[in-house]
Protein backbone atom coordinates (compact mmCIF):
# COMPACT_ATOMS: atom_id res chain seq x y z
CA UNK A 1 0.00 0.00 0.00
CA UNK A 2 2.67 2.39 0.94
CA UNK A 3 4.05 2.13 -2.79
CA UNK A 4 1.30 3.61 -4.68
CA UNK A 5 1.80 7.16 -4.46
CA UNK A 6 5.49 6.94 -5.37
CA UNK A 7 3.78 4.55 -8.55
CA UNK A 8 1.28 7.40 -9.24
CA UNK A 9 3.81 9.64 -9.51
CA UNK A 10 6.30 7.63 -11.13
CA UNK A 11 4.04 6.00 -13.95
CA UNK A 12 3.32 9.93 -15.83
CA UNK A 13 6.76 10.61 -15.45
CA UNK A 14 7.76 7.83 -17.02
CA UNK A 15 4.92 7.97 -20.02
CA UNK A 16 5.81 11.39 -20.39
CA UNK A 17 10.14 10.76 -20.71
CA UNK A 18 8.85 7.53 -22.95
CA UNK A 19 6.91 9.75 -25.11
CA UNK A 20 9.36 12.47 -25.37
CA UNK A 21 12.19 9.95 -26.34
CA UNK A 22 9.79 8.75 -28.79
CA UNK A 23 9.18 11.87 -30.21
CA UNK A 24 12.61 12.79 -30.37
CA UNK A 25 13.03 9.77 -32.74
CA UNK A 26 10.23 10.28 -34.85
CA UNK A 27 10.60 14.61 -34.70
CA UNK A 28 13.59 14.25 -36.97
CA UNK A 29 12.00 11.50 -39.00
CA UNK A 30 8.42 13.70 -39.09
CA UNK A 31 10.56 16.92 -39.71
CA UNK A 32 13.03 15.13 -42.38
CA UNK A 33 10.08 14.15 -44.16
CA UNK A 34 8.60 17.99 -43.75
CA UNK A 35 11.48 19.21 -44.98
CA UNK A 36 11.70 16.47 -47.88
CA UNK A 37 8.08 17.93 -48.97
CA UNK A 38 8.31 21.87 -48.15
CA UNK A 39 12.04 22.19 -49.05
CA UNK A 40 11.13 21.51 -52.78
CA UNK A 41 8.37 23.89 -53.00
CA UNK A 42 10.64 26.64 -51.01
CA UNK A 43 13.50 26.47 -53.17
CA UNK A 44 11.41 26.01 -56.23
CA UNK A 45 9.40 29.89 -55.46
CA UNK A 46 12.79 30.93 -54.07
CA UNK A 47 14.96 30.46 -57.53
CA UNK A 48 11.90 31.44 -59.28
CA UNK A 49 11.68 35.10 -57.68
CA UNK A 50 15.70 34.96 -57.90
CA UNK A 51 15.57 34.47 -61.61
CA UNK A 52 13.35 36.52 -61.87
CA UNK A 53 14.67 39.48 -60.21
CA UNK A 54 18.10 38.35 -59.99
CA UNK A 55 18.94 39.40 -63.78
CA UNK A 56 18.76 43.00 -63.33
CA UNK A 57 17.13 45.91 -60.63
CA UNK A 58 15.32 43.13 -59.14
CA UNK A 59 11.87 43.06 -57.92
CA UNK A 60 11.24 45.79 -56.00
CA UNK A 61 7.66 45.65 -54.80
CA UNK A 62 7.41 42.66 -52.73
CA UNK A 63 7.41 45.14 -49.57
CA UNK A 64 5.45 44.28 -46.64
CA UNK A 65 2.79 47.05 -47.31
CA UNK A 66 1.99 47.06 -50.62
CA UNK A 67 3.37 50.34 -53.04
CA UNK A 68 5.61 50.98 -49.38
CA UNK A 69 8.94 51.01 -48.40
CA UNK A 70 9.20 50.10 -44.43
CA UNK A 71 12.92 50.40 -43.24
CA UNK A 72 13.89 49.99 -39.50
CA UNK A 73 16.44 51.83 -37.22
CA UNK A 74 17.54 51.89 -33.60
CA UNK A 75 15.39 53.08 -30.86
CA UNK A 76 17.09 55.60 -30.85
CA UNK A 77 19.51 56.08 -33.42
CA UNK A 78 22.29 57.97 -32.44
CA UNK A 79 24.52 61.07 -34.26
CA UNK A 80 25.56 60.67 -36.65
CA UNK A 81 23.75 58.16 -37.75
CA UNK A 82 20.70 59.83 -37.57
CA UNK A 83 20.55 63.78 -36.33
CA UNK A 84 18.07 64.28 -33.48
CA UNK A 85 16.88 60.36 -33.37
CA UNK A 86 14.44 61.60 -36.47
CA UNK A 87 14.84 59.98 -39.57
CA UNK A 88 11.85 60.97 -41.55
CA UNK A 89 14.36 64.24 -42.61
CA UNK A 90 17.05 62.44 -44.32
CA UNK A 91 19.59 64.25 -42.10
CA UNK A 92 22.26 61.97 -40.86
CA UNK A 93 24.17 59.23 -42.82
CA UNK A 94 22.14 56.38 -42.59
CA UNK A 95 18.77 58.68 -42.92
CA UNK A 96 20.48 59.96 -46.15
CA UNK A 97 21.48 56.49 -47.50
CA UNK A 98 17.75 55.05 -47.22
CA UNK A 99 16.24 58.00 -48.72
CA UNK A 100 19.26 57.27 -51.53
CA UNK A 101 18.51 53.79 -51.66
CA UNK A 102 14.85 54.16 -51.81
CA UNK A 103 14.68 56.34 -54.43
CA UNK A 104 16.86 54.17 -56.86
CA UNK A 105 14.23 51.15 -55.48
CA UNK A 106 11.34 53.13 -57.00
CA UNK A 107 10.14 54.94 -53.67
CA UNK A 108 9.87 58.25 -53.21
CA UNK A 109 9.05 60.47 -49.94
CA UNK A 110 5.65 59.61 -48.48
CA UNK A 111 6.21 56.23 -49.95
CA UNK A 112 9.18 55.44 -47.43
CA UNK A 113 8.08 54.75 -43.83
CA UNK A 114 10.02 54.16 -40.93
CA UNK A 115 9.79 51.67 -37.96
CA UNK A 116 12.17 50.79 -34.84
CA UNK A 117 13.74 47.63 -33.76
CA UNK A 118 16.54 46.25 -31.67
CA UNK A 119 18.80 43.86 -32.80
CA UNK A 120 17.38 40.82 -31.10
CA UNK A 121 14.15 41.75 -33.34
CA UNK A 122 15.69 42.04 -36.75
CA UNK A 123 17.50 38.68 -36.37
CA UNK A 124 14.30 36.92 -34.96
CA UNK A 125 13.18 34.00 -36.74
CA UNK A 126 9.29 34.38 -38.51
CA UNK A 127 7.61 37.96 -40.23
CA UNK A 128 9.44 41.12 -39.75
CA UNK A 129 7.83 44.01 -38.97
CA UNK A 130 10.02 45.77 -41.75
CA UNK A 131 11.78 45.88 -45.58
CA UNK A 132 14.71 46.55 -44.40
CA UNK A 133 16.79 47.64 -41.77
CA UNK A 134 20.12 49.47 -41.11
CA UNK A 135 21.57 50.47 -38.04
CA UNK A 136 25.40 49.86 -38.37
CA UNK A 137 25.06 46.22 -39.11
CA UNK A 138 28.60 44.64 -39.78
CA UNK A 139 28.16 42.23 -41.85
CA UNK A 140 29.83 38.64 -40.96
CA UNK A 141 29.18 34.94 -42.34
CA UNK A 142 27.41 33.61 -39.13
CA UNK A 143 24.80 36.18 -39.19
CA UNK A 144 23.89 36.35 -43.08
CA UNK A 145 22.79 32.29 -42.35
CA UNK A 146 19.71 33.88 -40.42
CA UNK A 147 19.12 37.17 -42.54
CA UNK A 148 20.24 38.38 -45.99
CA UNK A 149 22.53 41.09 -45.86
CA UNK A 150 22.78 43.82 -48.88
CA UNK A 151 26.19 45.13 -50.33
CA UNK A 152 28.23 46.94 -47.74
CA UNK A 153 27.16 50.92 -47.58
CA UNK A 154 30.28 51.93 -45.27
CA UNK A 155 33.03 50.81 -43.88
CA UNK A 156 34.12 51.83 -40.67
CA UNK A 157 37.98 51.32 -38.33
CA UNK A 158 37.92 50.00 -35.14
CA UNK A 159 39.06 52.92 -32.64
CA UNK A 160 40.28 53.21 -29.39
CA UNK A 161 38.81 56.00 -26.74
CA UNK A 162 40.28 56.78 -23.50
CA UNK A 163 40.42 59.04 -21.12
CA UNK A 164 43.28 61.67 -20.66
CA UNK A 165 45.97 60.01 -18.40
CA UNK A 166 45.00 56.28 -19.24
CA UNK A 167 47.43 53.85 -19.43
CA UNK A 168 46.49 53.43 -23.59
CA UNK A 169 47.34 56.78 -24.44
CA UNK A 170 50.11 57.49 -26.63
CA UNK A 171 49.93 53.42 -27.71
CA UNK A 172 51.42 53.43 -30.96
CA UNK A 173 51.52 49.65 -31.40
CA UNK A 174 49.09 46.45 -30.23
CA UNK A 175 51.77 45.69 -27.98
CA UNK A 176 51.68 49.05 -26.32
CA UNK A 177 48.01 47.80 -25.24
CA UNK A 178 48.62 44.70 -23.48
CA UNK A 179 47.88 45.47 -20.20
CA UNK A 180 45.33 47.68 -20.79
CA UNK A 181 41.51 47.25 -19.30
CA UNK A 182 39.17 47.31 -22.12
CA UNK A 183 35.46 47.90 -22.58
CA UNK A 184 33.22 47.07 -25.69
CA UNK A 185 29.40 46.61 -26.47
CA UNK A 186 28.13 43.67 -26.79
CA UNK A 187 28.06 41.62 -30.26
CA UNK A 188 29.62 44.14 -31.80
CA UNK A 189 33.00 44.12 -34.20
CA UNK A 190 34.58 45.94 -31.99
CA UNK A 191 34.26 43.04 -28.95
CA UNK A 192 35.33 40.50 -31.31
CA UNK A 193 38.46 43.18 -32.22
CA UNK A 194 39.76 43.38 -28.41
CA UNK A 195 40.10 39.62 -28.18
CA UNK A 196 40.77 38.59 -31.66
CA UNK A 197 43.31 41.21 -32.30
CA UNK A 198 44.83 43.20 -29.15
CA UNK A 199 44.19 40.06 -27.05
CA UNK A 200 45.10 42.10 -23.92
CA UNK A 201 46.48 40.34 -20.51
CA UNK A 202 42.72 41.19 -18.62
CA UNK A 203 39.81 40.15 -19.83
CA UNK A 204 37.35 43.10 -20.77
CA UNK A 205 34.23 44.27 -19.68
CA UNK A 206 31.13 44.25 -22.24
CA UNK A 207 28.30 46.40 -22.31
CA UNK A 208 24.68 46.31 -23.43
CA UNK A 209 25.13 49.55 -25.37
CA UNK A 210 27.95 52.19 -26.55
CA UNK A 211 26.22 54.32 -23.33
CA UNK A 212 27.32 51.53 -20.36
CA UNK A 213 31.20 51.31 -21.78
CA UNK A 214 30.98 55.51 -21.84
CA UNK A 215 29.70 55.05 -17.69
CA UNK A 216 32.54 52.74 -16.92
CA UNK A 217 35.36 54.58 -18.48
CA UNK A 218 33.79 57.39 -16.36
CA UNK A 219 33.33 55.03 -13.44
CA UNK A 220 37.15 54.23 -13.47
CA UNK A 221 35.96 50.77 -14.36
CA UNK A 222 37.71 50.25 -17.55
CA UNK A 223 40.83 52.43 -19.09
CA UNK A 224 39.90 52.72 -22.67
CA UNK A 225 37.09 51.37 -25.21
CA UNK A 226 36.66 50.23 -28.76
CA UNK A 227 34.24 51.89 -31.17
CA UNK A 228 34.20 52.18 -34.59
CA UNK A 229 36.03 55.27 -35.53
CA UNK A 230 32.29 57.02 -35.72
CA UNK A 231 31.37 56.42 -32.95
CA UNK A 232 34.52 57.17 -31.15
CA UNK A 233 35.06 60.68 -32.77
CA UNK A 234 31.32 61.29 -31.58
CA UNK A 235 32.21 60.06 -28.07
CA UNK A 236 35.50 61.34 -27.38
CA UNK A 237 34.38 65.10 -29.32
CA UNK A 238 30.64 65.61 -27.47
CA UNK A 239 29.81 62.89 -25.23
CA UNK A 240 32.63 62.54 -22.58
CA UNK A 241 34.27 65.08 -21.43
CA UNK A 242 38.37 64.85 -21.13
CA UNK A 243 38.53 61.72 -23.08
CA UNK A 244 40.48 61.26 -26.35
CA UNK A 245 40.41 58.80 -29.56
CA UNK A 246 43.64 57.39 -28.87
CA UNK A 247 44.74 55.76 -32.38
CA UNK A 248 42.15 54.03 -34.82
CA UNK A 249 43.20 50.98 -36.45
CA UNK A 250 44.04 50.05 -40.29
CA UNK A 251 41.06 48.15 -42.33
CA UNK A 252 43.28 45.52 -42.59
CA UNK A 253 44.08 45.06 -38.90
CA UNK A 254 42.13 41.80 -38.68
CA UNK A 255 39.22 40.40 -37.14
CA UNK A 256 36.02 41.18 -39.38
CA UNK A 257 36.49 44.43 -41.29
CA UNK A 258 33.10 46.60 -40.33
CA UNK A 259 31.10 46.56 -42.89
CA UNK A 260 27.75 48.07 -42.54
CA UNK A 261 24.82 46.56 -44.48
CA UNK A 262 21.20 46.47 -44.12
CA UNK A 263 19.18 43.76 -42.71
CA UNK A 264 17.05 41.61 -44.79
CA UNK A 265 14.54 39.22 -44.04
CA UNK A 266 16.25 35.54 -45.17
CA UNK A 267 16.12 34.81 -48.40
CA UNK A 268 13.69 38.07 -49.06
CA UNK A 269 12.66 39.14 -52.53
CA UNK A 270 14.15 42.38 -51.87
CA UNK A 271 17.74 41.93 -51.60
CA UNK A 272 18.69 42.00 -54.82
CA UNK A 273 16.49 44.85 -55.26
CA UNK A 274 18.98 46.70 -52.27
CA UNK A 275 22.05 45.21 -53.91
CA UNK A 276 21.16 46.78 -57.27
CA UNK A 277 20.32 50.10 -55.42
CA UNK A 278 23.89 50.37 -53.77
CA UNK A 279 25.74 49.18 -56.77
CA UNK A 280 24.20 52.67 -58.82
CA UNK A 281 25.00 54.57 -55.96
CA UNK A 282 28.26 53.17 -55.74
CA UNK A 283 29.36 53.44 -59.32
CA UNK A 284 27.87 57.22 -59.76
CA UNK A 285 29.54 58.57 -57.14
CA UNK A 286 26.30 59.52 -54.75
CA UNK A 287 27.48 57.20 -52.02
CA UNK A 288 31.03 58.83 -51.72
CA UNK A 289 29.55 62.32 -51.98
CA UNK A 290 26.97 61.20 -49.05
CA UNK A 291 29.52 59.70 -46.98
CA UNK A 292 31.43 62.84 -47.34
CA UNK A 293 28.73 65.54 -46.51
CA UNK A 294 28.14 63.19 -43.26
CA UNK A 295 30.76 61.48 -42.00
CA UNK A 296 33.99 64.10 -42.98
CA UNK A 297 34.53 64.55 -39.69
CA UNK A 298 34.49 61.36 -38.61
CA UNK A 299 37.95 60.03 -40.14
CA UNK A 300 40.74 61.53 -38.78
CA UNK A 301 42.91 59.78 -35.98
CA UNK A 302 46.60 58.47 -35.39
CA UNK A 303 46.98 54.97 -36.71
CA UNK A 304 47.89 52.68 -34.64
CA UNK A 305 49.74 49.88 -35.99
CA UNK A 306 49.56 45.73 -35.59
CA UNK A 307 53.06 44.95 -35.40
CA UNK B 1 -4.61 -8.77 11.82
CA UNK B 2 -5.21 -10.47 8.04
CA UNK B 3 -3.10 -10.06 5.55
CA UNK B 4 -6.25 -9.32 3.13
CA UNK B 5 -7.15 -6.39 2.25
CA UNK B 6 -10.50 -4.85 3.21
CA UNK B 7 -13.14 -3.45 1.20
CA UNK B 8 -12.29 0.21 2.10
CA UNK B 9 -8.26 -0.78 1.37
CA UNK B 10 -9.93 -2.47 -1.93
CA UNK B 11 -11.69 0.36 -2.95
CA UNK B 12 -9.02 2.94 -2.24
CA UNK B 13 -6.66 0.91 -4.57
CA UNK B 14 -9.11 0.89 -7.52
CA UNK B 15 -9.72 4.69 -7.15
CA UNK B 16 -5.55 5.11 -6.85
CA UNK B 17 -5.42 2.70 -9.94
CA UNK B 18 -7.83 5.14 -11.84
CA UNK B 19 -5.92 8.45 -11.07
CA UNK B 20 -2.84 7.18 -12.53
CA UNK B 21 -4.82 5.68 -15.84
CA UNK B 22 -6.24 8.86 -16.06
CA UNK B 23 -3.23 10.74 -15.59
CA UNK B 24 -1.17 9.00 -17.77
CA UNK B 25 -3.26 8.99 -20.31
CA UNK B 26 -4.44 12.57 -19.99
CA UNK B 27 -0.32 13.28 -19.88
CA UNK B 28 0.14 11.44 -23.39
CA UNK B 29 -2.91 13.19 -24.84
CA UNK B 30 -1.23 16.50 -23.51
CA UNK B 31 2.31 16.15 -24.44
CA UNK B 32 1.74 13.70 -27.70
CA UNK B 33 -0.63 16.96 -29.30
CA UNK B 34 2.34 19.33 -28.29
CA UNK B 35 4.66 17.22 -30.16
CA UNK B 36 2.52 16.41 -33.46
CA UNK B 37 1.27 20.07 -33.71
CA UNK B 38 4.91 22.32 -32.96
CA UNK B 39 6.51 20.53 -35.90
CA UNK B 40 3.36 21.53 -37.75
CA UNK B 41 3.35 25.33 -37.34
CA UNK B 42 4.88 27.19 -40.38
CA UNK B 43 7.94 28.75 -38.61
CA UNK B 44 8.44 25.30 -37.02
CA UNK B 45 11.78 25.17 -39.37
CA UNK B 46 13.00 28.20 -38.82
CA UNK B 47 12.77 27.94 -35.02
CA UNK B 48 14.37 24.95 -35.04
CA UNK B 49 17.03 26.70 -36.51
CA UNK B 50 17.56 29.48 -34.75
CA UNK B 51 17.04 28.14 -31.19
CA UNK B 52 18.25 24.16 -31.51
CA UNK B 53 21.02 24.33 -33.28
CA UNK B 54 23.30 21.15 -32.21
CA UNK B 55 26.71 22.70 -33.79
CA UNK B 56 26.12 26.01 -32.07
CA UNK B 57 25.02 24.28 -28.76
CA UNK B 58 28.34 22.09 -28.83
CA UNK B 59 30.41 25.17 -29.98
CA UNK B 60 29.12 27.57 -27.03
CA UNK B 61 28.01 25.24 -23.94
CA UNK B 62 31.57 24.80 -22.69
CA UNK B 63 32.28 28.17 -22.86
CA UNK B 64 29.25 29.11 -21.01
CA UNK B 65 29.52 26.64 -18.34
CA UNK B 66 32.81 28.31 -17.70
CA UNK B 67 31.41 31.80 -17.60
CA UNK B 68 28.74 30.61 -14.94
CA UNK B 69 30.87 29.74 -12.49
CA UNK B 70 31.45 33.20 -11.89
CA UNK B 71 27.83 33.29 -11.14
CA UNK B 72 28.27 30.55 -8.75
CA UNK B 73 30.55 32.56 -6.49
CA UNK B 74 28.71 35.75 -6.75
CA UNK B 75 25.76 33.53 -5.67
CA UNK B 76 27.96 32.25 -2.75
CA UNK B 77 29.44 35.54 -1.69
CA UNK B 78 26.64 37.27 -1.87
CA UNK B 79 24.07 34.89 0.55
CA UNK B 80 25.50 35.03 4.05
CA UNK B 81 25.45 38.89 3.92
CA UNK B 82 21.74 39.11 2.53
CA UNK B 83 20.74 36.69 5.50
CA UNK B 84 22.90 39.03 8.08
CA UNK B 85 21.82 42.60 7.05
CA UNK B 86 18.09 41.17 6.51
CA UNK B 87 18.04 39.83 10.17
CA UNK B 88 19.37 43.00 11.34
CA UNK B 89 16.64 45.12 9.47
CA UNK B 90 13.99 42.63 10.19
CA UNK B 91 15.00 42.83 13.98
CA UNK B 92 15.34 46.43 13.95
CA UNK B 93 11.89 46.56 12.85
CA UNK B 94 10.50 44.65 15.70
CA UNK B 95 11.85 46.36 18.29
CA UNK B 96 9.74 48.02 20.63
CA UNK B 97 10.75 50.67 22.99
CA UNK B 98 10.13 54.18 22.06
CA UNK B 99 13.79 55.36 22.15
CA UNK B 100 14.74 53.16 19.33
CA UNK B 101 11.70 54.23 16.60
CA UNK B 102 14.79 56.23 14.45
CA UNK B 103 15.78 52.49 13.71
CA UNK B 104 12.40 51.16 12.97
CA UNK B 105 12.13 53.96 10.70
CA UNK B 106 14.97 53.23 9.42
CA UNK B 107 14.20 49.83 8.90
CA UNK B 108 10.93 50.40 7.41
CA UNK B 109 12.56 52.89 4.85
CA UNK B 110 15.24 50.55 3.89
CA UNK B 111 12.69 48.21 2.59
CA UNK B 112 10.17 50.36 1.03
CA UNK B 113 13.09 51.74 -1.06
CA UNK B 114 15.04 49.10 -2.26
CA UNK B 115 12.26 46.24 -2.46
CA UNK B 116 10.05 49.28 -4.58
CA UNK B 117 12.91 49.54 -7.61
CA UNK B 118 14.10 47.29 -9.79
CA UNK B 119 17.10 45.31 -9.09
CA UNK B 120 18.10 46.02 -12.70
CA UNK B 121 17.85 49.94 -11.90
CA UNK B 122 19.65 49.75 -8.68
CA UNK B 123 22.91 47.68 -10.88
CA UNK B 124 23.24 49.87 -12.95
CA UNK B 125 22.88 53.28 -9.81
CA UNK B 126 24.82 51.49 -7.37
CA UNK B 127 27.53 49.96 -10.22
CA UNK B 128 28.22 52.62 -12.10
CA UNK B 129 27.14 55.10 -9.86
CA UNK B 130 29.07 54.68 -6.54
CA UNK B 131 32.54 54.16 -8.42
CA UNK B 132 32.32 57.48 -10.72
CA UNK B 133 32.58 59.41 -7.15
CA UNK B 134 36.32 58.69 -7.81
CA UNK B 135 36.87 54.95 -6.47
CA UNK B 136 40.36 54.02 -7.00
CA UNK B 137 40.76 50.66 -9.66
CA UNK B 138 40.37 48.08 -7.47
CA UNK B 139 37.16 49.34 -5.40
CA UNK B 140 35.66 50.47 -8.25
CA UNK B 141 35.24 46.77 -9.64
CA UNK B 142 31.87 46.24 -10.78
CA UNK B 143 31.83 42.68 -9.09
CA UNK B 144 32.27 44.45 -6.09
CA UNK B 145 28.77 47.18 -6.80
CA UNK B 146 27.26 44.63 -8.83
CA UNK B 147 27.22 42.21 -5.26
CA UNK B 148 26.86 45.27 -3.32
CA UNK B 149 23.60 45.31 -5.12
CA UNK B 150 22.32 42.64 -5.00
CA UNK B 151 22.83 42.22 -1.36
CA UNK B 152 20.99 45.79 -0.52
CA UNK B 153 17.69 44.77 -2.68
CA UNK B 154 16.97 41.02 -1.35
CA UNK B 155 17.82 41.89 2.07
CA UNK B 156 15.27 44.17 2.10
CA UNK B 157 12.95 41.54 0.48
CA UNK B 158 14.07 38.78 2.73
CA UNK B 159 13.70 41.10 5.67
CA UNK B 160 10.16 40.67 5.42
CA UNK B 161 10.35 37.36 4.86
CA UNK B 162 11.99 37.24 8.44
CA UNK B 163 9.59 39.80 9.86
CA UNK B 164 6.76 37.30 8.88
CA UNK B 165 7.94 34.77 9.99
CA UNK B 166 8.93 36.77 13.67
CA UNK B 167 5.14 37.84 13.15
CA UNK B 168 3.90 34.79 13.03
CA UNK B 169 5.24 32.83 15.96
CA UNK B 170 2.30 33.43 18.84
CA UNK B 171 2.49 36.45 21.50
CA UNK B 172 2.37 33.64 24.12
CA UNK B 173 5.44 32.59 23.65
CA UNK B 174 7.02 35.65 24.17
CA UNK B 175 5.05 36.22 27.27
CA UNK B 176 5.95 33.08 28.61
CA UNK B 177 9.35 33.33 28.54
CA UNK B 178 9.50 36.69 30.12
CA UNK B 179 7.69 35.48 32.63
CA UNK B 180 10.22 32.93 33.35
CA UNK B 181 12.58 35.99 33.87
CA UNK B 182 14.06 35.70 30.12
CA UNK B 183 15.26 39.16 29.11
CA UNK B 184 13.83 40.59 25.56
CA UNK B 185 17.13 39.72 23.58
CA UNK B 186 17.12 35.73 24.91
CA UNK B 187 13.44 35.50 24.25
CA UNK B 188 14.14 36.82 20.37
CA UNK B 189 17.02 34.56 20.30
CA UNK B 190 16.35 31.51 22.11
CA UNK B 191 12.52 31.15 21.95
CA UNK B 192 11.14 33.58 19.03
CA UNK B 193 14.09 33.25 15.82
CA UNK B 194 13.98 29.29 15.81
CA UNK B 195 10.55 28.83 15.30
CA UNK B 196 10.31 32.17 12.82
CA UNK B 197 12.72 30.32 11.06
CA UNK B 198 11.85 26.88 10.85
CA UNK B 199 8.60 28.79 9.32
CA UNK B 200 9.83 30.79 6.32
CA UNK B 201 12.10 28.01 4.99
CA UNK B 202 9.97 27.62 2.03
CA UNK B 203 9.95 31.11 1.21
CA UNK B 204 13.54 31.51 1.76
CA UNK B 205 14.33 28.52 -0.77
CA UNK B 206 12.47 30.45 -2.89
CA UNK B 207 13.78 33.80 -2.38
CA UNK B 208 17.51 32.15 -3.27
CA UNK B 209 16.27 30.80 -6.23
CA UNK B 210 15.18 33.82 -7.58
CA UNK B 211 18.67 35.15 -6.69
CA UNK B 212 20.39 32.55 -8.42
CA UNK B 213 19.02 33.73 -11.89
CA UNK B 214 19.29 37.92 -10.79
CA UNK B 215 22.97 37.42 -10.77
CA UNK B 216 23.01 37.39 -14.15
CA UNK B 217 21.88 41.34 -13.52
CA UNK B 218 26.07 42.05 -12.49
CA UNK B 219 26.85 41.39 -16.21
CA UNK B 220 25.13 44.68 -16.87
CA UNK B 221 28.18 46.67 -15.19
CA UNK B 222 30.59 44.62 -17.20
CA UNK B 223 32.02 41.33 -15.86
CA UNK B 224 31.14 38.50 -18.36
CA UNK B 225 28.98 35.54 -16.63
CA UNK B 226 26.94 33.50 -18.67
CA UNK B 227 23.90 35.31 -19.45
CA UNK B 228 26.29 38.06 -21.23
CA UNK B 229 28.50 35.12 -22.87
CA UNK B 230 25.26 33.74 -24.21
CA UNK B 231 24.56 37.22 -25.64
CA UNK B 232 28.03 37.61 -27.19
CA UNK B 233 27.79 33.92 -28.85
CA UNK B 234 24.12 34.98 -29.74
CA UNK B 235 25.55 38.10 -31.90
CA UNK B 236 28.68 36.28 -32.63
CA UNK B 237 26.13 33.07 -34.61
CA UNK B 238 23.39 35.32 -34.89
CA UNK B 239 21.45 32.37 -33.30
CA UNK B 240 19.14 31.60 -30.24
CA UNK B 241 20.76 28.44 -29.41
CA UNK B 242 22.94 29.62 -26.96
CA UNK B 243 20.14 31.24 -24.75
CA UNK B 244 18.62 27.48 -25.00
CA UNK B 245 21.94 26.27 -23.77
CA UNK B 246 22.31 28.60 -20.83
CA UNK B 247 18.90 28.23 -19.32
CA UNK B 248 19.77 24.69 -19.34
CA UNK B 249 22.34 25.71 -17.03
CA UNK B 250 20.74 28.32 -15.21
CA UNK B 251 18.13 24.82 -14.58
CA UNK B 252 20.45 22.54 -13.46
CA UNK B 253 20.78 24.82 -10.78
CA UNK B 254 17.77 26.00 -9.88
CA UNK B 255 15.52 23.06 -10.26
CA UNK B 256 17.04 20.67 -7.48
CA UNK B 257 16.68 24.29 -4.81
CA UNK B 258 12.72 24.41 -5.71
CA UNK B 259 12.82 20.47 -5.16
CA UNK B 260 14.28 21.05 -2.15
CA UNK B 261 11.81 24.06 -1.19
CA UNK B 262 8.81 22.19 -2.27
CA UNK B 263 10.20 18.81 -0.01
CA UNK B 264 10.58 21.56 2.85
CA UNK B 265 7.26 23.15 2.33
CA UNK B 266 5.87 19.84 2.17
CA UNK B 267 7.06 18.75 5.02
CA UNK B 268 5.64 21.86 7.51
CA UNK B 269 2.99 20.99 6.04
CA UNK B 270 2.47 17.26 7.25
CA UNK B 271 4.24 18.72 10.29
CA UNK B 272 1.71 21.73 11.66
CA UNK B 273 -1.11 19.10 10.40
CA UNK B 274 -2.67 20.40 7.31
CA UNK B 275 -4.63 17.65 4.98
CA UNK B 276 -4.73 17.84 1.42
CA UNK B 277 -8.05 18.59 -0.13
CA UNK B 278 -8.26 16.95 -3.93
Amino acid sequence: MRRSPVLRRIIPVIAVGALVLAACGSDDDASGSADGTLAPTDTASGSTESTDSGSDAGDCSSTIDDGVLTIATGEPAFFPWVIDDDPTTGQGFESAVAYAVATEMGYEGDAVVWTRTTFDEAIQPGAKSFDMNLQQYTITPERAENIDFSLPYFTANQAIVALEGSSAEGAATVADLKDVKFGAQVGTTSLAFITDVIQPNQEPFVYDDNVGAKAALEANQIDAAVFDLPTALFVSGVEIEGSVVVGQFPADAGGDTDQFGFVLEKDSALTACVDAAITVLTESGELDAITQEWMSDFTGAPVITVE
Amino acid sequence: MSDRPTRRERYERARRRRSVAIATVSTIVVVGALIILIPLTPGWDRVRQAFFDGDVFIDTFPGLLDAFWLDVRILLWSTPPILAVSLMIALARNTRSPALFPLRAFAVIYTDVLRGIPVILLVFLIGFGVPALGLSRTWANPLIWGSVTLVLSYSAYTAEIIRAGIEAVHESQRAGARSLGMTSSQTMRTIVLPQAFRKIVPPLMNTFVSLQKDVALVSLIGPVEILRQAGIDKATYANFTPYVAASLIFLALTIPCTRLADWALARQRARTGATTIA
